[in-house]
C-alpha cells in the first residue's frame, strides 16, 4: 500500500507580523506527482522550506516518512532544487561531475573519501539525465537547459525518495522543458520517486501530475488527487482576471499563467 | 647560479617560500571563490599588531601574530551572525580594529626598525629555524585539514544553503576555515611579508582560474604559479637585494597578465 511520504499538519507561519500560511494541511503519498500552483507570493516557496526544515513554522508539525522532522536525520533521501537554482557564480570552476559528486555527502559522510562505488552512482545519476557525455565540462558553460539536468542529477545522486522542486522549468526554452517533464515521468513512474513541484505552469502539469495543491492569501484552496473538480480553482486563486488555464488551454501546452 | 643554495639562510628561505607557496593558494581558492579576498588582508593587520605586541612584551613575534590573528578570526565570525546580511562589513570592521592596535601598538614600542620591516616586506636573510619549525607545523594542520575536508569545503564555496541542506556542518566548517587562513598569513609573513601575503592567496588564483576546466585543476594550477612565483622571487630578491614579498608578488602578477593576454590572443 502506498505510504505517506510527508505530512503538514496546521502550519501557520508568519515573517514578522505578515502571516504567510495559515493552517495549512497537506500529505503527499509515495509515488505522487504533486503540483503545488498559486500566484507569485503566495507562499510556495516557504511552504516548501518549511517541508525541508530550512525555516521553522510558528505552529504545526511536519512528519517525514512518519518522523517528525526534528528528529529527521536521513536528508539523503530528500532532494530539493531550489527556485533559481541554475542562478549561482557562472565563473565557478566546477565540473558536472564535481557539482553532482557533492551532494554524495549524506552518503559519504564528514571527512569522508570518495571511493570508486560513489564514482558509479555519479555516473548512474548523469546517466539518468542524459548529461554523461558533459561529465568533464565546466556546469557554468551549459546552457539552462542542461544545467537544470545536472542539478537534478546533483538531487538524484543521494537516491532520494521524494524530489521537491521549485519553480524548475523558468528559463528554459519549451524543448528543454518536454525533454524534462519526460525525465519527471521517468523518475516517478520507473523509479518511483514521489515528486513535488511548484510551478505557474498550470496548462504543462495538469495532465501529469495527480495531485494538486493551490495556495492563495496563505491558506490551500484546493488538496485533492484529480483534476476533474478544480475547474474554477485558478479563477479564485489567481484572480478573475486570469485565464482559466484548463478551460482555455485545449490542445496548447504551457500556458503560463503566473499572476504578475 | 644555484650556489646561492650553499647559504644555509638560502635554504631556510627556499623551504619556507615553497611552503607558503603551496598554503596560500589553497587556501586562496576558497577565498577568491567564496568572494571573501579582504580577509586575508584583515587578518594579516592582526598579525601585524601581534608583531608589535611581541616587540613590546619582548617575546617570539609569530607567536603575537598567531594569537592576534586567530582572535581576529574568532572576531569576525562573531561579527558575521551580528550582521549576517553585509558578510563584508565584519572584515572591515575587524580590519579597521586591527590597523588602529597595531600601530598604537608601534608607536608605543617605537619599533618601527628594520626588523620591523622584514615583517612587513618579507624578508630571505631573517628566517630562523624556529621560524621554520612553527610554520611547518601550522603548514601540517592546514594541509591535512584542507586534504580531510576538500568535498566540504567545495560544497560551501559552491552552495552554502545546498551544503547545509545535504547536513555538512557549515557554521563549524567556516569558523574552522577562518582559522586556517589566520594560520597560513603565519606561515607566509616571514617570507612574503605582512603587506603582501594576501596576495599570494588572490592573484596565483586569479591566474590559475582563467586556465582550469575544473575546481581540483584551479588549485593544482594556483599551487603551481605561487611555487613558480616564490622561487623566481627569491631567486630576483638575493641577486638585486629586493624584498621578496615585492619580487614574489609582481611576478605572480607577471603571470597573470600573461595569462590574460594569451586568453586575449589565444581565444577567439
Ligand atoms: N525572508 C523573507 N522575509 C520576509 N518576507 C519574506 C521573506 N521571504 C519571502 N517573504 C514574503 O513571503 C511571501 C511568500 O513568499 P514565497 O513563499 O517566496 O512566495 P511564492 O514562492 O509563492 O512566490 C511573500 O509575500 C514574500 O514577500
Ligand atoms: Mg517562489
Amino acid at each position: 500500500m502506498n505510504k505517506t511520504m510527508l505530512k503538514l499538519k496546521n502550519i501557520t507561519f508568519s515573517y514578522g507580523n505578515s502571516i504567510i500560511l495559515e493552517d495549512v494541511d497537506a500529505s503527499i503519498q509515495e509515488g505522487d506527482f504533486m503540483g503545488i500552483v498559486g500566484p507569485n507570493g503566495s507562499g510556495k516557496s516557504t511552504l516548501l522550506k518549511i517541508c525541508l526544515g530550512i525555516i521553522k513554522p510558528q505552529k504545526g508539525s511536519i512528519e517525514i516518512f512518519d518522523t517528525p522532522i526534528s528528529r529527521f536525520k536521513d536528508w539523503g533521501k530528500i532532494g530539493y532544487i531550489p527556485q533559481k537554482a541554475t542562478a549561482f557564480n557562472q565563473g565557478f570552476p566546477a565540473t558536472v561531475e564535481e557539482v553532482v559528486t557533492a551532494n554524495l555527502y549524506p552518503v559519504i559522510g564528514l571527512a569522508g573519501r570518495v571511493r570508486k562505488c560513489h564514482k558509479a552512482q555519479v555516473d548512474e545519476a548523469l546517466d539518468t539525465v542524459g548529461m554523461k557525455d558533459f561529465k568533464q565540462r565546466l556546469v557554468g558553460r551549459l546552457s539552462g537547459g542542461q544545467q537544470q539536468r545536472v542539478f537534478i542529477a546533483k538531487a538524484l545522486v543521494s537516491a532520494p525518495r521524494i524530489i521537491f522542486m521549485d519553480e524548475p522549468t523558468v528559463g528554459i526554452d519549451s524543448k528543454a522543458e518536454e525533454s524534462f517533464y519526460e525525465l519527471m515521468l521517468k523518475l516517478n513512474k520507473q523509479k518511483n520517486i514521489t515528486l513535488v513541484m511548484v510551478t505557474h505552469d498550470i496548462g504543462a502539469i495538469d495532465k501529469r501530475i495527480n495531485r494538486i495543491l493551490c495556495l492563495s492569501d496563505g491558506k490551500v484552496l484546493e488538496h485533492q488527487c484529480g483534476l476533474d473538480t478544480s475547474c474554477d480553482l485558478y479563477g479564485q486563486a489567481y484572480g478573475s482576471h486570469a485565464v482559466n488555464p484548463i478551460r482555455h488551454n485545449h490542445g496548447r501546452r504551457g500556458g503560463n499563467v503566473g499572476a504578475s | 647560479m644555484l650556489e646561492l643554495l650553499n647559504y644555509e639562510f638560502m635554504q631556510r628561505a627556499f623551504a619556507a617560500g615553497i611552503l607558503v607557496a603551496v598554503i596560500s593558494p589553497l587556501i586562496g581558492t576558497f577565498i577568491v571563490l567564496r568572494r571573501l579576498s579582504m580577509i586575508g588582508d584583515t587578518l594579516s593587520h592582526a598579525s601585524l599588531a601581534g608583531i608589535a605586541a611581541g616587540m613590546l612584551g619582548n617575546f617570539y613575534p609569530l607567536w603575537g601574530a598567531l594569537a592576534f590573528s586567530l582572535a581576529a578570526a574568532i572576531g569576525i565570525e562573531r561579527l558575521r551572525k551580528r550582521f549576517s546580511q553585509y558578510a563584508e562589513l565584519s572584515i572591515s570592521i575587524v580590519l579597521s580594529a586591527s590597523i588602529g592596535l597595531a600601530v598604537v601598538l608601534i608607536s608605543l614600542a617605537k619599533s618601527f626598525n628594520a626588523d620591523l620591516m622584514s615583517y612587513l616586506f618579507g624578508s630571505i636573510i631573517a628566517v630562523t629555524m624556529q621560524d621554520i619549525y612553527l610554520m611547518l607545523a601550522l603548514g601540517i594542520v592546514i594541509i591535512l585539514s584542507v586534504w580531510l575536508f576538500y568535498k566540504e569545503f567545495f560544497y560551501i564555496a559552491f552552495d552554502e544553503d545546498g551544503a547545509e541542506l545535504a547536513g555538512i556542518p557549515v557554521a563549524a566548517l567556516n569558523i574552522y576555515f577562518t582559522v586556517l587562513t589566520a594560520m597560513a598569513i603565519v606561515v607566509g609573513m616571514r617570507i612574503v611579508g605582512i603587506l603582501m601575503i594576501s596576495s599570494l592567496m588572490v592573484v596565483p588564483v586569479a591566474a590559475s582560474l582563467q586556465l582550469a576546466k575544473s575546481f581540483r585543476q584551479t588549485m593544482l594550477f594556483s599551487v603551481m604559479i605561487a611555487l613558480v612565483s616564490v622561487i623566481s622571487g627569491l631567486f630576483t630578491s638575493y641577486y638585486f637585494d629586493l624584498a621578496p614579498g615585492g619580487t614574489i608578488v609582481l611576478t605572480s602578477v607577471a603571470i597573470l597578465v600573461l595569462v590574460l593576454i594569451r586568453n586575449l590572443f589565444g581565444r577567439r
